[in-house]
């Protein structure tokens, strides 16, 4: 994927219908507004930019054919700064972060919408590519954007651009993907290595700004997950650790399933790149988030295949097993240390900070 | 207080009048002001703390000591139950002040 | 990252666990006064794999805990001054002051940032002139160098709108008063790797000597703190009470020259209060009048600072290691990770904190 941290100019040419976009080069608050400088936004950036994922009608509503069955349906917000970062742009996490969240529900997805809070004074060249790279996730995820809206705000309210999604997908019959699944002795999987959004984006912000090779790993997940259950795995529970990393999934996974888990530190997937930089800021890459991974819990005999599975697919090359479901300490989490001793795993408090000590 | 990691340090220049380097950190690079370790050549490690290199790491004396605990290993694994003294050569070396003085053995 | 990860081996670190168990062969209580240390250890699960009855104290090595409340104080008040942008180390954001910490006055709309190192702050400072740009600078010895260095840089550049709120503290005077206590339990130092490859060994010879312990200079990884723990219990058993250097690499004797002249140069010795211990004499470091201009303190006139500790908060004696934190009225009731009523809670080397992490746990380590 390229790197969205270039700022150069877009090359206007190449969309459809050129002029007033080129005449305006920021957002001002007529963007927002609702009349002839909306619908240029929508014609002249967003429709062009969605590309092959586009499928609007331009009505107030989208009206969509769904398969008969169970809808999920989610919806987040992306607020992440900076924008831009090794790997991705917050157009990346906007698409794959709610096609992943209707992934975690064994669902496959289908129509997501997209909502826009642009601060007045961005430029058109940000905004283009925040949503060309929407328009490309998209078409990977094998997703329609069929319905959006824009609002500008006061520069000093917003900061840059606000993007929300919300998605909807088909649930299979029978599938019942929940973490009150979980059962003691059941093993616990990754789908890859841990760490490598949350670095990449610190490894830009302002501040803290430091050299790395780390790269986010957003990326859509609904194959994985589509792959485990043709492969006949009992899948119990799914979810992809974001905020707060594995550390906060594991203790909302073990709390929800009054379970405890047992992680064990020599299997966890870390890459030099993501255990150097928590080294140098004082991290625990546990805590770090993750944007194209996914957290499964099976039953233990059925582990191996389940990696073997996943590992076959994309984005599921770095699978590997990392711990256990356990009947003792429920609601807990316990690493064991390298060393062979342990330590508690605790629910992150809010954002994981740099620190001196 | 005390989070310091060891670095290799790339390049070294000056900004605005203060010996300034890019330090690698096994992947992870960053700015780290050299002020304090003038003599400082590329190559070298520093222990950076906050962006500053507080002391030079010494790699002779790194090697030395994980040889030191390799070694101790090594006995361990040889003699099987482990005695609690620093027994022969490399026991001594172990417990040797960096003056160079060494401690007895302890008696058993 | 090279001279480092192989000082986390795990086998290495079973061998010294073995010649630990072997060598010790009464109880012993010894005390890790930094706070890095205090969180390899329990991140590592070391103090575990221990032999029972060597008991590693919690010291009060750990700036989060021991900066005083009124200095916590001082800094929400000028964080809240719509002039002001406060930066800081991440540490510190969510200490509980006597009402808000730093991060509710950030979501409130408080210019608060968090900053890898000083000189970043100064950054801020030179690109924003209209803004009053003020660094929270906190730590042992360890850290006072680069907030020195980031001041008389400030000078010589000319950069009038950046200030320095110092509340340094020292590790010597703090073992003295650790020993000073009647009720110590303490009778070995692992002395802090990092404040000695600064300030070097000398400070540490009269202590040993005067208080009859061995002090032993220790690094942070597994090999090191386990390595340091041997040496301490070896010259514990055998009746020495010496300073020795277990960490050379980082260490040489004298420190870094270079760094104390700064420091000479830029702080003065203060009597500073440390939270929950009280006042200790000597034991802190302040701007010196050379350097008046650029105190925080000074410039931004915060009187009427009103403490409000909470009594039941025993955090003092769970720093100098009278009590444990389990022996604590509060603790886990009042007084948790989430709603901390004082330091050693907030911190995740925070004696209190820790002890609420295991406290529910029984997990045999195998």
């Amino acid at each position: 994927m390229s790197d969205m941290s270039d700022m150069s100019d877009l090359d206007f040419e190449g969309w459809t219908c050129p002029a007033p976009l080129r005449d305006t080069p920021t957002v001002v608050m007529g963007h927002g507004g609702g009349g002839q400088l909306s619908a240029d936004l929508i014609a002249n950036l967003f429709l062009p930019a969605f590309g092959a994922a586009a499928q609007a009608d331009l009505g107030d509503s989208a009206v969509l054919e769904v398969p008969a069955g169970r809808l999920a349906f989610s919806t987040d917000s992306y607020v992440v700064k900076p924008m831009f970062f090794p790997g991705g742009c917050i157009g990346d996490l906007a698409v794959n972060g709610t096609v992943n969240d209707l992934a975690m529900a064994g669902a496959r997805p289908l129509f997501l919408s997209t909502a826009f809070v642009v601060a007045e004074g961005t430029t058109m060249a940000e905004l283009g590519r925040i949503a060309e790279a929407m328009g490309a996730a998209a078409v990977r995820a094998g997703v329609r954007l069929v319905t959006g809206d824009t609002k500008v705000v006061d520069h000093g309210s917003g900061d840059g651009v606000y993007v929300t999604t919300a998605g909807i997908g088909v649930v299979p019959d029978g599938l019942r993907i929940h973490p009150d699944q979980a059962r003691p002795g059941d093993a616990v999987l990754l789908s890859g290595p841990i760490g490598r959004h949350g670095v990449a984006v610190l490894s830009r912000r302002e501040g803290l700004e430091f050299g790395s090779e780390v790269a986010s790993d957003t990326a859509p997940l609904h194959g994985l997950v589509a792959a485990l259950v043709a492969g006949g795995i009992d899948v119990r529970v799914l979810r992809d650790p974001t905020r707060g990393g594995v550390a906060a999934t594991t203790n909302e996974i073990a709390r929800a399933a009054g379970v405890g888990i047992e992680l064990v530190e020599r299997d966890l997937p870390i890459p030099a790149g993501v255990r150097d930089a928590c080294g140098l800021l004082g991290l625990d890459p546990l805590q770090v988030a993750n944007e194209g991974n996914l957290l499964a819990i099976v039953p233990a005999d059925q582990a191996q295949e389940a990696v073997t599975i996943l590992r076959a697919q994309e984005y599921g090359e770095g699978a590997c097993r990392v711990g256990r479901v356990v009947a003792e300490h429920p609601g807990v989490v316990v690493c064991r240390t390298g060393l062979g001793g342990t330590r508690v795993l605790g629910l992150p408090i809010g954002e994981q900070l740099p620190r001196i000590c | 207080m005390c989070l310091a990691v060891p670095g290799r340090v790339l390049t070294i220049y000056a900004e605005r009048g203060t010996t300034m380097a890019d330090v690698d950190f096994g992947g992870a690079r960053k700015k780290v002001c050299l002020a304090y370790l003038p003599e400082t050549q590329v190559g070298e490690y520093v222990i950076v703390h906050v962006g500053f290199a507080i002391q030079r790491l010494d790699e002779a004396s790194a090697l030395e000591t994980l040889a030191t605990f390799e070694r101790m290993g090594l006995l361990a694994e040889e003699f099987g139950e482990p005695s609690g003294e620093p027994f022969g050569e490399a026991g001594r070396e172990a417990a040797a002040e960096p003056d160079g003085k060494s401690r007895p053995a302890v008696p058993q | 990252m090279k001279y480092l990860d192989e000082f986390g081996d795990p086998d290495l670190a079973r061998a010294l666990l073995d010649r630990i168990h072997a060598a010790t062969t009464q109880p012993w209580a010894i005390m890790e006064v930094c706070g890095g240390q205090t969180h390899s250890i329990i991140r590592h699960g070391i103090d575990q794999l221990l032999p029972a009855g060597l008991e590693l104290i919690h010291g009060p090595g750990c700036p989060v805990c021991v900066t005083p409340l009124e200095t916590i104080d001082r800094a929400l008040a000028i964080a809240r001054r719509p002039e002001v942008t406060f930066c800081s180390f991440g540490d510190m954001l969510r200490v509980p002051g006597s009402r808000d910490d730093l991060f509710t006055i950030k979501s409130q709309g408080g210019d608060v940032r968090v900053v890898y190192s000083p000189l970043d702050a100064l950054t801020i400072a030179g690109e924003n002139p209209d803004r009053q740009v003020v660094f929270f600078g906190i730590g042992f010895e360890t850290t006072a160098p680069a907030n020195a260095m980031t001041v008389v840089q400030a000078r010589r550049l000319g950069i009038p709108n950046f200030s320095l709120l110092v509340s340094h503290v020292l590790v010597p005077p703090a073992i003295a008063a650790i020993m000073e206590s009647p009720a110590c339990r303490v009778q070995a130092f692992l002395a802090a790797g990092h404040v000695c490859s600064v300030m070097g060994l000398s400070q540490y010879h009269p202590l040993a000597q005067r208080y009859r312990v061995p002090i032993v200079v220790t690094g942070f990884e597994p090999l090191d703190l386990l390595e340091g723990i041997r040496r301490t219990v070896v010259q514990l058993e055998e009746g020495r009470h010496e300073v020795e250097n277990a960490y050379p690499r980082a260490v040489p004797a004298a420190g870094n020259p270079a760094a104390q002249a700064v420091l000479e140069d830029v702080f003065e010795v203060t009597d500073r209060t440390w939270r929950g211990i009280g006042s200790i004499p000597g034991s802190g470091w302040r701007l010196s009048q050379r350097y008046a201009e650029y105190d925080a303190e000074r410039r931004f006139d915060v009187t009427g600072i009103r403490t409000d500790e909470s009594p039941l908060c025993r955090s003092g004696e769970v720093l100098q290691g009278l009590i444990k934190p389990t022996e604590c009225a509060a603790f886990g009731r009042e007084c948790t990770p989430r709603m901390p009523l004082g330091a050693t809670m907030v911190s995740t080397e925070g004696a209190c904190a820790a002890y609420h992490a295991y406290r529910r746990l029984d997990v045999a380590p195998t």
